[in-house]
């Protein structure tokens, strides 16, 4: 088969999955959400950690909720770095140097997976399922609670109380993350990734050199990394790497995987809003940004191919040019940051897509829950510069949008392109930060505006070429991976405490309908020029001048 | 805008560049700040591009307090016509013991009671507690023919400025001085009192942070400009902060506000506050009296209904004769009606039925009915059916079946029966027909109740008539709903439900018993004819006096907020083409490739910085007459004006840099001393 053949069918199938997959799965976190009863495993953990789970906390208290569990994760998952030469299973790895650990804890703690170690070097089993898969599940989750209480924002009226972060947080992973990422490990075994528990071999190299060959958990690490949009992989080669995506269909299922919740949570906005038209207006906002993504960086990718290697310098055989654009466009998109194929090496307008893909913010169709909540906000300041132009104060789904939302919602768009582009420009101001860059000229400025981006988008995406693993690399990427998850979520948060407490407006032939063709290409638009309008600039100088010279 | 209203503008636009002022604009301070220190090196080091940048600059801030300007200067001349008419009113107050004393208005205060005569001045606000006057409000409402107040009832109250015309009233005081109606009127047209609106708030807030994000934008640019091998000039990148910020709506925006509340007053409405403009923006619920809105304020004979046993032109004379010294509209309608019926001849010529000399009986509202008494002894009535039945009754006579059928046939169909019944001398009375009284709704009300339906919003007819009656009307009208017999209490309730279900509600109002209802509804429009209690309480004032005067209104509101929106969107569309204008020519020296971005082929960097900074303060001028005119305002469903106005301003936006920095490129490319 062709490598476009082979893509078109993939890109087929990935559709054709989303489209049978995202309205019961959608439906079922709603359900999820709503249900009045807890499992009995929910119920002996809420005892364990001495939580009422009728309990219902308002905005501040389940902000409160989410700091203090990201903090406390954070803690734990630095010192068991730290301490993994010490605990068993260290199978000789080398541990991380102190800044390294921090970013690495951060990282895994804010759905990043920015990983500025080598993956099976830095990490040994132990860390790698007690502390990485972890918190692949709970940040994920994280993420998820945050969304359905922005959904619950809109949805009720003159409330106080948004639901309980414990029960977002353990029903998350019990009832949606875990059962489909089970599924996931048993069909990417099948599909011959590998999982054990096995000691690393060393084995002599066709060039003479001894090789370390370690094996893993992997295939159980694999699908939450896909799943919960985290990123962070097994190997340092991540999903190119053969033991974590050996062959197209893996590649097709891990794709899947990273699209399959944030696809399906506006079918889980409609029904709980109960509204359903306004969840596919979400819904094709977000498909159209990831069609458009896929689409230029196929096409970019596949007119690139100049040099003697065509433009499969970086990528896999096995995945071919098709099968890595779609794959890099999705991981983007999705602030996964999995990578089948090295971004450094994709043409300049290829790669300046996929930065753009970041730039946007993470809604094409962005992370678990994050995704959703990030095109809420831009569903907000559509509403009103657009309901402005409808001569009524703007409001969405029968809720004012005064002074107060608008100011979360702005300062919420402002927050990741002011941490990516203050971190790049700071990065090429300051010497020593410059030597870390593998290229000069637009490509080096490209990989540390990519570092930065995809750092404050929580993406994790690596560019290739940086030579992170420095002092400041790591300390300024886990500022912006930090302030880049949380001052969001703080801001959202409060945005839905103040929806939440509103009545609800009956909507008239006057409301501007939020549910048209015509709003959905005004949410576009928005999205690309708020985003174009900030980064333009700068990608100016790096991909653009580039392709241009 | 003509020259004189610029001319007039222009001390003020400079004064306005004290940074005290500015500040108040977050978008017009940070120009502020790029022509200061544009100016500074312009003066360090004098070049054509750089000196050229900071006079753009100053002109941009210029610009837009020109803007702010034109749109209170039209205040300000209102204010001071309005001026005119309170200096040096001297009151004839009475003193405790019956005696009169001579003060200045200025000095009056609350519950005095002053004098005033024919071709005085009244000299504060105030009720009539005495007497009767015909006054010459056109001072306030500019309306010159004279209204007639009087004490007691709902016509008592009279506004400080205005001149008694006739006959002489007594007033008591009811405002303190520089706290009157026409005080306030001055301090609203002069817009001293203005202040920003929930939603001028909100823009404004999000205008800040958009500039925000473009001084982050332009701060991080130079490291990278560096990095590239082409630092930047600071003038270069205030040029490129000042060209990406909001400025066009940033400067327009208070003009915009100002223009709202100025257009409500050349319709003659007074706005207590911006906040009632916009929320008329946002009204969905439109309480419509019946009477006056909604049909004309006089019912009119519509057909003539025999009983069996009586012609038609019997009835018609009767009916004729009984109305033909009634002085009310209704009665002059039944001669109307009667007489292109049958003609004058047929009705006039029964001599038993001559009115010379006859007795009229006055309408009374213990009687309920009217009449007249003829010499030749011939008794005519016509009133409710009710009254007429209890009179015929009262003589003894006979109520003939099917009357009681035929006049609540008649209300059911929204009209009024009148019953027409006779007795002749020395025989019981006998009931002759019934005269059908129709409201007429005005024309045209049922299109702009469906343009309102189109909008979103529901017109509720309020009316004290029976809900038969009121129903009838209120189809024949094409409102939405109608609240009947319609008590204080019970439109206060209305209004509360309304709210309760998110919906904001707008009334007229002039009684004092209407007071509480116009407090609570998000739109209360008082008459300016009303009681001071009335006024009071709403938020708006009707000069005209003309309740229908509400649909305008909130016309009025929602194109204030469209103006906002559109503008706001003309100028973030706006970026795009400054883009493509400035960042090629920033970097098309270290990156020739980046000459494609140059779409619009402009002559040189330095052009094409300068013609971007040049539509930037053009633009301002060129859109002030459209902030203060508003921009058009279709009355349509949302979805309709949204699609208009994305296409208008959205497009258009995007497209009129495009075309505006290159024709100025081609005069600016020819600057002695532009590189």
């Amino acid at each position: 088969m062709s490598d476009a053949a082979a893509g078109l069918l993939t890109i087929g199938v990935v559709v054709a999955l989303l489209a049978i997959t995202h309205v019961p799965l959608g439906n079922w976190m709603a359900r999820v959400f709503t249900d009045e009863t807890d499992w009995r495993v929910e119920r002996t953990v809420y005892r364990a950690v001495g939580v009422d789970p009728r309990n219902e906390q308002t905005w501040r208290s389940y902000a409160a909720s989410v700091l203090a569990f990201s903090g406390v994760s954070l803690v734990v998952l630095f010192l068991l770095i730290v301490l993994q030469k010490h605990l068993p299973l260290a199978q000789g790895t080398d541990g991380m140097g102190l800044t390294t650990a921090v970013n690495t804890a951060i990282s895994f703690v804010t759905n990043t997976n920015w990983q500025s170690y080598a993956g099976e070097v830095g990490t040994g089993p132990l860390v790698q399922t007690v502390g990485l898969a972890v918190q692949n599940f709970v940040s994920a989750a994280v993420g998820l609670a945050v969304a359905i209480v922005v959904i619950r924002g809109v949805s009720r009226r003159s409330a106080t109380t948004l639901g309980n972060f414990w029960v977002d947080l353990v029903r998350g992973v019990t009832r949606i993350l875990l059962p489909i990422s089970l599924v996931a490990a048993v069909l990417l075994v099948a599909g011959g990734v590998i999982q054990n528990l096995a000691s690393p071999e060393t084995i002599a190299g066709l060039a003479g050199h001894d090789q370390v060959i370690r094996g893993g958990l992997v295939a159980s690490q694999e699908a939450i990394k896909e799943l919960g949009t985290n990123g962070g992989g097994y190997f340092n080669a991540n999903s190119a790497h053969p033991f974590e995506n050996p062959n197209p269909v893996t590649n097709l299922v891990e794709i899947l995987l990273m699209l399959v919740v944030p696809f399906a949570l506006p079918r889980t906005f409609g029904v709980m809003v109960g509204d359903r038209r306004q969840g596919w207006t979400l819904l094709g906002f977000a498909a159209t940004l990831w069609a458009a993504g896929v689409a230029l960086v196929t096409w970019a990718e596949v007119h690139a191919a100049v040099a003697a290697t065509g433009s499969m310098e970086g990528k896999e055989v096995r995945f071919g040019v098709w099968g890595s654009a779609l794959f890099g466009a999705t991981s983007t998109g999705t602030s996964t940051g999995a990578v089948n194929s090295m971004h450094e090496s994709y043409s300049p307008l290829g790669g300046g897509v996929l930065l753009v893909n970041m730039a946007l913010g993470e809604i094409s169709p962005g992370g678990v829950g994050s995704g959703l909540y990030g095109i809420v906000v831009i569903a907000v300041l559509t509403v009103f510069l657009a309901g402005l132009m409808v001569g009524r104060t703007p409001e969405y789904l029968g809720k004012r949008i005064g002074r107060p939302e608008i100011t979360m919602a702005a300062l919420y768009a402002v927050v990741t392109p002011t941490l990516a582009l203050a971190g790049a420009a700071a990065a090429v101001a300051y010497p020593t930060a410059r030597e870390s860059m593998l290229a000069s000229g637009p490509h080096g400025l490209t990989e540390v505006l990519y570092a930065y981006t995809s750092a404050a988008n929580n993406n994790g995406s690596a560019f290739a070429g940086l030579s992170a693993d420095t002092p400041w690399f790591n300390l300024t990427l886990g500022a912006g991976m930090l302030l880049g998850r949380f001052l969001p979520m703080l801001l959202v948060l409060a945005l839905a405490g103040r929806l939440a407490a509103q009545s609800r407006r009956p909507v008239t032939a006057g409301t501007m309908p939020t549910h048209t063709p015509l709003f959905l290409g005004l949410l576009v638009g928005v999205a690309i020029i708020v985003a174009g309008l900030t980064y333009f600039p700068a990608i100016a100088l790096g991909p653009i001048a580039e392709a241009l010279s | 805008m003509n020259r004189q209203t610029l001319r007039s503008a222009l001390p003020d636009a400079f004064r306005k560049l004290d940074p005290r002022h500015v500040w108040r604009s977050p978008v017009i301070f940070v120009v502020w700040v790029g022509s200061v220190l544009t100016t500074v090196l312009a003066i360090l080091h004098p070049s054509t591009f750089t000196i050229a940048v900071a006079l753009w600059l100053w002109a941009t801030v210029l610009f837009a307090n020109v803007a702010e300007a034109v749109a209170e200067g039209r205040g300000k001349a209102q204010a001071a016509s309005l001026r005119a008419t309170r200096t040096g009113t001297t009151a004839r107050r009475l003193a405790k013991d019956g005696g009169e004393d001579i003060v200045a208005g200025a000095d009056l205060r609350i519950g005095d009671t002053v004098v005033v005569e024919a071709g005085e001045v009244i000299p504060g606000d105030g009720e009539v507690i005495e007497g009767v006057a015909s006054v010459d409000e056109s001072a306030v409402t500019g309306e010159s023919a004279p209204v007639i107040r009087e004490s007691g009832g709902d016509r008592s109250a009279v506004t400080g400025g205005t001149t008694v015309l006739s006959d002489r009233i007594v007033v008591r005081i009811t405002t303190r001085p520089g706290e009157s109606f026409i005080d306030r009127m001055i301090a609203l047209v002069e817009g001293a009192e203005r202040q920003r609106t929930p939603n001028e708030i909100a823009l404004t807030i999000l205008l800040t942070t958009l500039t925000i994000v473009f001084l982050v934008t332009v701060m991080a640019l130079q490291p990278f400009a560096g990095y590239s091998g082409k630092e930047q000039s600071v003038v270069v990148l205030v040029a490129l902060l000042v060209c990406l910020i909001p400025t066009t709506i940033g400067a327009l925006l208070s003009a915009i506000g100002i223009a709202g509340m100025d257009r409500l007053v050349q319709h003659n409405v007074l706005a207590m506050s911006g906040r009632a403009v916009e929320a008329a923006g946002d009204v969905s619920t439109l309480l419509l009296d019946k009477t006056g809105t909604i049909t004309l304020g006089n019912r009119r004979a519509s057909q003539l209904l025999p009983l069996p046993g009586t012609t038609e032109i019997e009835l018609g004379r009767a009916a004729y004769i009984a109305s033909l010294a009634d002085p009310t509209p209704e009665g002059r309608s039944i001669v109307d009606l009667a007489v292109s019926q049958h003609g004058p001849e047929a009705l006039g010529g029964v001599p038993e039925l001559s009115t010379t000399d006859a007795e009229l009986v006055e309408f009374s509202a213990q009687t309920r009915m009217s009449g007249i008494d003829l010499p030749s002894g011939i008794s005519l009535r016509k009133g409710a059916g009710s009254a007429i039945v209890a009179w015929v009754g009262g003589t003894g006579g006979q109520v003939p079946a099917g009357t009681t059928e035929l006049v609540d046939g008649i209300a059911a169909d929204g009209a009024t029966p009148l019953v027409v019944a006779e007795q002749r001398p020395g025989r019981p009375a006998a009931v002759l027909g019934v005269v059908r009284l129709k409201d007429i709704v005005k024309p045209g009300i049922a299109e702009r109740f469906a343009t309102l339906r189109a909008m979103g919003i529901r017109t509720v007819m309020v009316t004290g008539d029976n809900r038969l009656t009121a129903q009838a009307i209120g189809r024949e009208a094409g409102v939405d709903d109608v609240l009947a017999e319609a008590t204080p209490e019970e439109k206060m309730r209305l209004i509360r439900t309304e709210q309760e279900g998110g919906r904001l509600v707008a009334m007229t109002g002039d009684g004092t018993n209407d007071a509480p209802a116009l407090a609570q509804a998000d739109v209360g429009v008082a008459m300016n004819s009303g009681t001071s209690a009335a006024k009071e309480a709403g938020n708006m004032v009707d000069l005209d006096s003309d309740p229908t005067k509400l649909i305008d209104i909130v016309g009025i509101g929602k194109q204030l907020l469209i103006t906002r929106g559109a503008l706001t969107t003309f100028s973030v569309a706006n970026d795009v083409a400054k883009y493509f204008a400035i960042i090629p020519a920033m970097f098309v020296g270290v990156f020739p490739g980046l000459s494609a971005l140059n779409i619009m082929r402009l002559a040189s960097p330095d052009s094409a910085i300068l013609s971007a900074v040049i539509f930037n303060a053009l633009i301002i001028i060129a859109l002030i007459p459209l902030a203060l005119k508003g921009v058009r305002y279709i009355p349509s469903g949302a979805e309709a004006l949204l699609r208009r106005n994305i296409l208008v301003y959205g497009l258009g936006g995007i497209v009129t840099p495009f075309v505006g920095i290159k024709l100025i490129d081609l005069f600016v490319s020819h600057l002695p001393g532009l590189s």
